[in-house]
């Protein structure tokens, strides 16, 4: 019986493995308006958009540029930042949060807070506070100084620290998950039985 | 015996293909999303499923995050359609179809373009956008509105 759920399951995760195949045709309807426009991000870098209507293909990586048609004629424009903010107020006001990315250092062997960590903490937490149903991930990290799986449980009880913390501002619980990497993932790379500070840390990623 | 199999691999399956793939972060006005023919009020912190359509009234706007950080969010009287999504949090490798029948959109892509640049396509009714890593909207006007 275990033997036949095994081989049925392993049927299963190569059909689902098997890339289903992707289907390239548009069919074009002349008599709508369409417009994308290609935006500079936070950091201030453009990406690329390539849009692809029926034969033709349009490569946008500049800031504010479009593609646009219009009672069936297709054309490449450049818009002003004031001109998508008139026609995409709405939808760009109702963009979530960014994910974001926090550190927190921790002194020797404990789960304590570095004291310079203790005051971003405050920064960390009205930032976090800000978001509607933030989805966090808190993963607790250690040095190499000491055994394996001391430094398991020992990142696992910072990273339960740190979730105590989010607790306190009142994040449900069921919002937080939490991991120990122990020394298995090291910010900065080092032999074994290093004291180094940047990896007694703990990562708490919000989206 | 066989049936019990059958069973428990039927539901193995619907798990599988159910698991939801972001949350609703922000809505204003009138929101719905359609799931498998209903149509559910969306309300902020709602999961959203592959196969979900978001829908805005004439008032409505809404955001959601999904599961590889990628951000979208659809303006006043808009109607988006989450065809597929996955995304692997290890390999982070994956994919993600949208299709805007209408109204505004706005996309911030994720971790699964920056793996893999072809891993991202919007539709809409006259092309499809293929997503470099980056921000952009788009608006589709029906013909007669």
């Amino acid at each position: 019986m275990f033997a036949l759920v095994f081989v049925a399951l392993v049927i299963l995760g190569a059909i689902y493995a098997q890339p289903a195949p992707r289907e390239e045709t548009v069919v074009v309807q002349p008599a709508l308006e369409e417009t994308v426009v290609v935006l500079p991000s936070a950091d201030g870098h453009t990406g690329t958009v390539v849009v692809q209507r029926g034969g033709e293909r349009y490569v946008l990586n500049k800031p504010f540029a479009a593609s646009r048609i219009s009672g069936g004629r297709s054309e490449i424009t450049q818009l002003s930042d004031a001109e998508v903010r008139r026609s995409f107020g709405a939808v760009l006001e109702a963009l979530p949060a960014i994910p974001a990315t926090f550190l927190l250092y921790f002194v020797t062997a404990t789960d304590e807070l570095t004291d310079a960590s203790k005051e971003e903490l405050r920064q960390i937490l009205a930032e976090l506070k800000q978001r509607p149903v933030p989805d966090i991930m808190v993963v607790g990290h250690t040095d190499t100084v000491g055994e394996l799986e001391t430094n398991d449980l020992l990142s696992a009880q910072r990273a339960e620290r740190v979730k105590g913390f989010l607790i306190d501002i009142g994040i449900p619980a069921a919002q937080i998950q939490t991991a120990g990497r122990g020394e298995r993932e090291l910010l900065v790379p080092t032999a074994d039985n290093i004291d180094e500070p940047r990896n007694r840390r703990v990562e708490i990623n919000v989206r | 015996m066989r049936w019990t199999l059958l069973v428990c691999l039927f539901c193995f399956a619907a798990g599988a293909v159910a698991g939801d793939v972001g949350r609703i972060k922000a809505a204003t006005g009138s929101v719905f999303l359609e799931r498998q023919g209903e149509r559910l009020p969306a309300t902020v912190g709602m999961p959203v499923l592959e196969s979900d359509s978001l829908i805005t009234g004439a008032d409505g706007s809404a955001g959601v995050t999904f599961s590889d950080n990628s951000l979208l969010s659809v303006g006043p009287s808009s109607v988006l359609a989450i065809e597929r999504y996955a995304f692997d949090s290890t390999t982070h490798s994956g994919h993600f179809d949208a299709s805007l029948k209408k109204g505004t959109l706005a996309v911030v892509s994720g971790k699964m373009v920056k793996q893999s640049p072809d891993a991202m396509r919007v539709r809409t009714p006259s092309a499809i956008m293929g997503v470099r890593g980056t921000e952009f909207v788009v608006k589709v006007i029906e013909p007669g509105s």
